[in-house]
């Protein structure tokens, strides 16, 4: 066995709640970490992943108590260790790559001057030496061009350069553990599984032992050997991944798994019931109110019960959970998608463009103007959904923004109901603007900080319907039953709720307004996955009961397979694969389509050989051709450059925007994906 | 958020309880001068003048034999009412122009935004004096005067907590369902500066009353014989040093009073966790 680097012993670390009570975020937690393992630690929000991460370089966060437990490194408890040996350690033996790192990175310092500093504390190295160790680690981190990236500022780095930027700095002083907290979160697909490729590499190749922190399975099954599933402060499940990912024998991991929507399946995914509770009595089980397992014994909290060499788990009824058949999808199917032609489109775009104006002190120029939204045409039938998906940038949200009323196009067409709508929301009417609603992606900011839900849902009613606050009332409760939320959630204000139970309220809002049409603009992308499904299922019920039309934006492939009929794909403001949801999944023809699905990480096939790992994302979007050519694999030279791709029509509509012939592509997806279809 | 449900948990520091203490009485003797004060501020007493505080003359007496206690209670209200009115006034209108240059921004925004920034060019006293001077002496000129001079700062910083809230999208799906431009200000964004404005309230009244008796002490403030705690520096200054108490009380209360308003504002501003940080 390898060499132990670190040992968590019965670690409870507690943060103050109220006058005198400590509240523990950490419960008992018992970890060994050995050179060259990767340990992954998985958990909803509020779990005390992010403080047990911190907690391995002997941190806690300013108003933190350590309650009881040590952190061994070695021979040293890295808690009560003098300053300057805790300073020595941290970075040169234990190092920490920091959520967002693009915040961590100092704006006012080159890239190389950060590196440096690690590089003269941590192993002495100045001048020369430091420049060439520098320029080592930024070819190690895949950079084409290390010596150009050097001498760049933070903020002229993407947000994935930022980020193996970090693990550079954090690589300087050849630790022997790395902690990564959420190291992808908020990154694209395709940058991602590159960085996760990147880290699996590093840990092979030196035997450098990682702990990542993430909130995404499918990560920590592409990339970590064992996993800790964490939930309210306890270890409640411990073991392989390939064991705790087949075969779970926690309620919690089960649940959690089951939440997760599948590529492969166009069904929606089971959410968890309840939510998480900071722990209050420390004697139950901490899953106890939201287990469907539970029995009387489960008032005594379980211990951590070895299975096998492989697994442990926190659960007295491990057996029964383990036996019991998966539900795991939700048995309802979604509409099929109407015949093209059978129905008017409600929603139509025709050519749409937006461009954006280019900030300048040169005031009495023209100003120059960026284009976001190239010629896009789009329609969304009664009752379906239709997923726009693309990355960070390619005009997913302008899109939005533009049907909405609040960006005026540059040109092209609105219609819903075959009515022409004006580009400013100011001067639509009334009809018009009851017609399109928009759900918003960010929670927190699309409800009123000062108005209680009632007040939230009554405003639609008004305006639409001219109700008075007592005849909306009724229609406020119906459809906050209908949202799973109950009357008490009437006289709330915002910030008593959690994520999920916001996001339901900006859902009923659009849903009172009766709308034909709801753009819903990454509305789940910044919830839990257990919080997702359940957001999910009511969108998808609502609209079911009133048959409204759903444009679906999000970056996440799983979700749009779960609940889309149709799909287009956006690149650089351009639509380059349109067509159904199942044919766009799983024959996708455009390189960047297929691109995107083989970086979709899944908990159960192993990462598909990237199509793009080696080529360092290049930002600027060239002018003319095919705006996707530089980060094509199979562009042809000249006419890529040159012309504009044409768009070819498939079988069922299916578009795809492509100079390759329909062959070609799809001997390149068979490349890529192996996909057996 | 409500104060009330943060009084019930937090302790307050001693300070609060001081600068709270302090300036409950002072409003208490503002409020109930008339029985507070044992004698008429403006009756003269020939035969004790310049006496020492003793136990008829708490403060001692000027060199009309004017009971300088009686003198400074009713000092108080002159102080409390002139600036509680001035910094309400200050940051209703400054509060008003303040959300609403933030949602309208454009042309409105910079037009409004720059004739404040005119005015904050003007250095404070400067502005006063030519307020004064121009249109005479009274406590209504003099309101006039610390409105002028202390609404440009809250307009500035009640735009800054606006324009967070602008682009949040609860004000676009505002925006979106169509509501009237005074809904959007009124209804949806004014609750959310309430706290910031709360604060402001605190701190300008502190200012205030500082700068009243600074104009006062300059002979520019309410005309005597109205009892005034500036004016009444003013006039006994001279004899700083054979009858200190002339000058001294009412500098006293004078400090009292802003500190208390000063530590007030403060916890207010803790307690509703606005970001002092980013006023001006």
């Amino acid at each position: 066995m390898n060499e132990l680097l670190l040992t968590v012993c019965d670690l409870a670390i507690g943060y103050p709640h109220g006058a005198q009570q400590i509240r523990p975020v950490l419960n008992g937690v018992h970890l060994q970490i050995r050179r060259g393992d990767r340990i992954g630690i998985v958990g909803e929000s509020g779990c005390g992943k992010s403080t047990l991460a911190q907690a391995l370089l002997g941190f806690v966060r300013d108003n933190g108590v350590r309650m009881r437990g040590s952190v061994n490194y070695g021979s040293e408890e890295l808690f009560g260790l003098a300053p300057d040996r805790l300073q020595a350690i941290r970075g040169a033996d234990i190092a920490f790559v920091p959520q967002n790192a693009g915040q961590s990175l100092a704006p006012h310092r080159t890239v190389s001057d950060q590196i440096a500093e690690v590089l003269t504390i941590h192993r002495g190295m100045t001048g020369h030496v430091a420049v060439q160790r520098i320029n080592a680690l930024l070819t190690q981190m895949r950079f084409a061009n290390p010596t150009q990236i050097a001498s760049r500022y933070p903020h002229q780095l993407s947000g994935g350069q930022q980020q193996r930027i970090a693990l550079a700095i954090a690589l300087a002083g050849e630790p022997k553990l790395l902690v990564l907290d959420e190291p992808t979160t908020g990154l694209d697909v395709t940058t991602q599984a590159q960085l996760l490729a990147l880290i699996h590499e590093l840990s092979r190749d030196t035997q450098l032992a990682t702990v990542l922190v993430s909130h995404d399975l499918a990560v920590i099954a592409q990339s970590c050997q064992r996993v800790l599933v964490m939930y309210a402060g306890s270890v409640v499940e411990d073991g392989e991944v390939s064991h705790i990912f087949r075969q779970p024998s926690h309620p919690y991991t089960r649940g959690l798994l089951a939440a997760i929507p599948d590529i492969t399946q166009a069904r929606l995914p089971v959410p968890l019931p309840g939510q998480l509770r900071h722990m209050v009595d420390s004697t139950q089980c901490v899953f106890l109110d939201r287990c469907q397992f539970a029995q009387p014994d489960c008032a005594v909290a379980p211990p951590l019960i070895q299975l096998t060499p492989q697994q442990a788990v926190r659960c007295h009824h491990w057996q029964t959970v383990t036996q019991q058949v998966d539900r795991k999808y939700d048995t309802t199917l979604l509409p099929p998608v109407a015949a093209a032609s059978a129905q008017a489109p409600v929603l139509q775009l025709t050519a749409l463009s937006a461009t954006y104006a280019r900030p300048t002190w040169q005031w009495w120029r023209p100003t120059k103007t960026i284009p976001v939204v190239q010629q896009v045409d789009l329609h969304v039938q009664a009752g379906q959904t239709c997923a726009l998906v693309g990355e960070s940038g390619s005009g997913k949200s302008t899109v939005a923004r533009v049907i909405a009323g609040l960006h005026p196009p540059l040109h092209g067409d609105i219609t819903v109901d075959g009515m022409r709508l004006h580009a400013d929301v100011a001067q639509r009417s009334a009809p018009q603007r009851q017609q399109v609603q928009l759900i918003f992606q960010n929670p927190d900011g699309s409800l009123n900080p000062r108005h209680t839900v009632a007040e939230i849902l009554y405003r639609p009613q008004a305006v639409f319907f001219g109700r008075t606050r007592a005849q909306a009332l009724p229609h406020s409760r119906d459809m906050l039953q209908k949202m799973r939320l109950d009357d008490q959630y009437l006289e709330r204000l915002p910030r008593q709720l959690s994520g999920g139970e916001k996001q339901r309220v900006a859902i009923a809002r659009a849903f009172l307004a009766d709308p034909t049409v709801i753009v819903c603009d990454e509305i789940v992308s910044a919830l839990d996955v257990s919080v997702q499904a359940a957001v999910l299922q009511v969108l998808v019920d609502m609209q079911r009961i009133h048959g409204t039309a759903l444009l679906f934006i999000s970056h996440d492939l799983a979700v749009v397979r779960a609940i889309a009929q149709t799909v287009a794909v956006l690149f650089a403001g351009q639509i380059c694969e349109h067509g159904p949801a199942e044919s766009v999944m799983t024959t996708p023809h455009h390189p960047y389509t297929i691109m995107l699905l083989s970086a979709v990480l899944s908990v159960a096939k192993p990462m598909h050989s990237m199509a793009a790992s080696t080529a360092d994302p290049v930002q600027a979007v060239p002018a003319g051709g095919c705006p996707f050519r530089h980060r094509c694999a199979i562009a042809i030279a000249q006419r890529c450059a040159d012309q504009i791709p044409p768009v070819q029509q498939l079988a069922n509509g299916h578009q795809v925007r492509c100079h390759h012939p329909p062959a070609v592509l799809h001997a390149y997806r068979q490349d890529i994906l192996h996909l057996d279809m | 958020m409500s104060l009330r449900t943060h009084i019930g948990n937090i302790r307050l520091p001693w300070a609060v309880w001081l600068g709270g203490g302090l300036l409950i009485v002072h409003l208490i003797m503002a409020l109930f001068a008339a029985y507070v004060a044992p004698y008429s501020p403006t009756a003269i007493d020939t035969a004790h003048i310049m006496e020492p505080p003793s136990p008829s003359h708490w403060f001692g007496t000027d060199r009309y034999g004017r009971d300088i206690f009686s003198r400074v209670v009713y000092g108080g209200q002159v102080a409390l009412l002139i600036s509680l009115v001035s910094a309400a006034i200050s940051v209703l209108v400054g509060g008003f122009l303040g959300v609403t240059t933030a949602y309208i921004g454009g042309v409105f925004d910079d037009t409004v935004m720059r004739i404040i920034d005119a005015m904050i060019a003007i250095p404070g006293v400067l502005l006063l004096l030519v307020i004064v001077t121009g249109l005479g002496s009274g406590t209504a000129v003099i309101v006039l005067a610390m409105v002028l001079s202390y609404l440009p700062g809250v307009v500035r910083v009640i735009r800054a907590t606006a324009l967070e809230y602008v682009p949040r999208e609860f004000m676009l799906a505002a925006r979106v369902r169509g509501e009237h431009v005074w809904h959007i200000v009124w209804v949806e964004l004014w609750p959310n500066v309430l706290d910031v404005l709360f604060v402001e309230f605190a701190m300008r009244a502190s200012w205030i009353v500082l700068s009243v008796s600074g104009l006062s002490f300059l002979g520019f403030g309410v005309n005597p014989p109205i009892p005034d705690w500036g004016l009444m520096v003013s006039e006994n200054r001279a004899m700083l040093v054979t009858a200190p108490w002339g000058a001294l009380f009412p500098m006293l209360a004078v400090s009292t009073l802003v500190v208390a308003l000063n530590v007030v504002s403060d916890e207010i501003a803790k307690l509703l966790g606005v970001d002092r940080g980013a006023r001006i």
